[in-house]
């Protein structure tokens, strides 16, 4: 059983805790390999998506996962909601709140705003990605495609490269494989690694091979364009030569290492075309893993309630 | 007024004398003392009224989050007898008006003494500089651009010619914006286990080195305000070792927390600068116990909850400190054996006292009987609601700290007694 009301991050969750949502979601998955997208886990229930950013395959897969298993779902799109009138984030969840719904799904570009409002409601809140903090469910996602792929997350060699310092994916990641027994491995541009990282538990790398090698999965992570005018590296170009994973990087990775990105991907810039519609890749596998896993994430903090 | 049976706290050390005030100085200091009106401050100790370089007070213009007769309330009630207002209100204090209507407002209050500092520039925009002359005419006792540095370091250097002929220097907010780019916690180990957009030192650092600069180049006396990092002390030890007129201060967050504590996303533990890590903290009591850092100040800074209750990168920076300032310094610093009585009454009085020529900081014959009389062996806890202040914006709540303000005396009258949860303000 989940220990939590809410799911804010894979740092408040104990290795049991993740063992069990992948262990449902792998469940979950078996039946959406069946077609099966009728489940009546959350009937009676209401699932509201609160996006303060904009998202397209999160919110689907939110969506999607809430609906096969029956539940009234509402999304709101920051732009379109009382927030544009000067709406505070407590007042809006007490709100959600007044309105009987059992989950809210917040998406938010400032790190611990889901915990803010998950204090506020009486609702079970799921952090969907804020700032640079947390993207639980996209790390769960990522390990319940890395558990279908080999037979225990112990022991796996994980890197991860592309913009780290401004990536939640990367922390939940980081998070999630060391409680699971995985060893991380980062490697960015100085500008793009985070402060102190080493101390959360990744060992950051001095070159791609190094991160690469001997690597069970690499997992390239989206590089903004944003970024460039910040200042953080010259250009996309610059960034793909020195710093993105090609053909040639992944010969230093176990033979059949899984090519993996939360996407939506930069072709050419953190991974080659050919990588990306490579067979090691599971890029499309991710998708699918997400909707599972949200199922899981959605049922498990329902399920007392049933 | 006599003081009985007290333990006085002077320069040199704590006597058990009485001390008799007539008027609103200290008029004896002796043994067994005689006369009328008699405070018993038997198991007492009377230190010289605490004076806060650094406080914001809000009126005019954020009356929602503090005003002046709140403000001095506060300010009483943890010992205080005078504070320097800064002058990032509404208006800001940049002309002659905005510092009359503070001194009207505090004479109608009537509790502790309230100096206005001036903002350096007009508006606090960086451009001009503001009515210096004018506003030192009306009773600014400093210029500061508190809240953000004067980043054109011309104008900086101008101002703190122009100031000095009014024997006025600046205390100096230091930190370069463009380099904190936005981050509101200090950049390291909790920033990035946070996903807080962190800072480093150097935003700090830098102005500091350049306010030195200035100060070492014109040979111009600089106050360095609410010192946080460990490399920002050594900077200023090492150019007070080689003769520049540099004064420093900080606060007690910065010598009591670490930035573990933003793991909470407890918006009170949103400052600026930001709390920082354990080498800091340990640098700013060393800064105290060497001299480096010559103020405890508590940059207090009250906001509604309305401006904390909301995600931690919108919140307001700051902390509601003035009314647990002595409790958090006497526990941290003396208690611990770091400071003696009366060097913590030389950061808490003294020193502010010389930085700007200000009265009183001392317990003396003929100075200003100004008085903080607390019982140091009362443990209490803190707790927001009791806060005289409209900002209830503590990250301290909870904490349990030694010492106790039992009354306060400005000008030879016992502004505040605990006892009775009284201000007695004159009208």
């Amino acid at each position: 059983m989940l220990k939590h009301k809410d799911i804010l991050g894979l740092y408040d969750l104990s290795a049991e805790e993740i063992d069990e949502i992948l262990t449902v979601g792998e469940s979950m998955k078996k039946l959406l390999r069946q077609n099966i997208k009728k489940l009546p886990h959350l009937q009676g229930k209401s699932v509201t998506t609160l996006f303060y950013e904009n998202s397209t395959r999160t919110r689907c897969s939110f969506e999607l996962a809430a609906k096969y298993m029956g539940a009234h779902v509402v999304n709101i799109a920051a732009e379109s909601s009382s927030v544009k009138k000067g709406e505070t984030l407590v007042d809006t969840g007490k709100t959600l709140d007044a309105m009987k719904n059992d989950v809210i799904i917040i998406r938010h570009p400032m790190g611990g705003a889901p915990r803010l409002l998950a204090q506020t409601v009486k609702a079970h809140v799921v952090n969907a990605g804020d700032g640079m903090n947390e993207h639980p469910s996209q790390a769960l996602l990522d390990m319940l495609t890395m558990r279908e792929n080999f037979p225990t997350l112990e022991g796996l060699n994980v890197a991860i490269l592309g913009d780290i310092r401004h990536s939640r994916v990367a922390k939940s990641n980081l998070f999630g494989l060391k409680k699971m027994g995985a060893n991380v491995r980062m490697y960015a541009p100085k500008t793009l690694i985070p402060t102190a990282i080493d101390r959360l538990g990744a060992k950051v790398c001095t070159s791609r091979e190094e991160a690469v090698d001997g690597a069970d999965v690499v997992m390239g992570l989206r590089i903004q364009l944003e970024r460039q005018h910040g200042g953080l590296f010259p250009s996309l170009g610059e960034y793909a030569k020195f710093y993105g994973v090609n053909e040639e990087v992944m010969k230093y990775a176990k033979p059949g290492a899984l090519v993996m990105h939360p996407g939506p991907v930069n072709r050419g810039v953190e991974l080659t075309s050919g990588l990306i519609d490579g067979d090691t890749s599971r890029i499309e596998e991710q998708v699918l893993s997400g909707i599972a896993v949200r199922m899981a994430i959605l049922f498990l903090l329902t399920k007392e309630e049933l | 007024m006599i003081l009985k049976n007290a333990s006085v706290v002077f320069p040199d050390g704590v006597k058990k004398v009485d001390v008799r005030t007539e008027g609103r100085l200290i008029a004896e200091i002796g043994k067994n003392l005689k006369g009328e009106d008699v405070l018993d401050c038997t198991g007492l100790t009377v230190f010289p009224g605490f004076i806060d370089l650094h406080v914001h007070f809000r009126e005019p213009g954020f009356e929602k989050k503090e005003n002046i007769e709140s403000g001095s309330k506060a300010a009483v009630k943890g010992g205080f007898t005078q504070v320097c207002c800064m002058p990032n209100t509404n208006p800001v204090v940049d002309n002659k008006v905005v510092v009359s209507y503070i001194k009207s407002r505090a004479k109608e209050v009537g509790l502790c003494k309230v100096h206005p500092v001036g903002a350096i520039t007009k508006g606090q925009e960086g451009k001009e500089l503001s009515a210096i002359g004018a506003m030192k005419a009306a009773g600014i006792v400093a210029l500061s651009e508190d809240g953000k540095t004067v980043v054109d370091t011309k104008i900086m250097s101008l101002a703190m010619q122009y100031a000095s002929d009014f024997g006025l220097i600046c205390l100096c907010h230091c930190e370069d914006k463009a380099l904190v780019d936005g981050g509101v916690v200090n950049e390291g180990y909790s920033s990035t286990l946070t996903g807080l957009k962190g800072s480093i030192r150097a935003a700090e650092d830098s102005i500091i080195a350049r306010e030195i600069c200035l100060s070492e180049s014109l040979d111009i006396p600089v106050h360095i305000c609410h010192v946080s990092t460990y490399s920002g002390i050594q900077l200023i030890r090492e150019a007070k070792a080689r003769g520049v007129k540099v004064t420093a201060e900080s606060c007690p967050h910065y010598f009591t927390l670490t930035d573990e504590v933003i793991c909470s996303f407890d918006t009170n533990t949103k400052v600026n600068p930001p709390i920082r890590e354990e080498r800091d903290r340990l640098a700013v009591i060393e800064g105290y116990k060497d001299g480096t850092l010559d103020c405890i100040v508590t940059d207090h800074a009250p906001h509604h909850e309305d401006d904390k209750n909301v995600e931690y990168n919108l919140a307001a920076f700051g902390i509601s400190g003035i009314e647990t300032s002595f409790a958090l310094s006497y526990t941290q610093l003396v208690q611990s054996g770091e400071l003696s009585l009366s060097e913590l009454a030389d950061k808490m009085s003294r020193n502010p006292a010389n930085v700007l020529s200000l009265e009183g900081g001392e317990i003396a014959v003929g100075k200003v009987a100004d008085f903080a009389i607390c019982d140091l062996n009362e443990e209490w806890t803190i707790d927001p609601e009791q806060f005289a202040s409209k900002g209830k914006n503590t990250p301290f709540a909870g904490r349990k700290v030694f010492g106790k303000v039992k009354y306060t005396v400005v000008d030879g009258e016992i502004k505040y007694e605990e006892n009775e949860r009284d201000y007695r303000q004159t009208h």
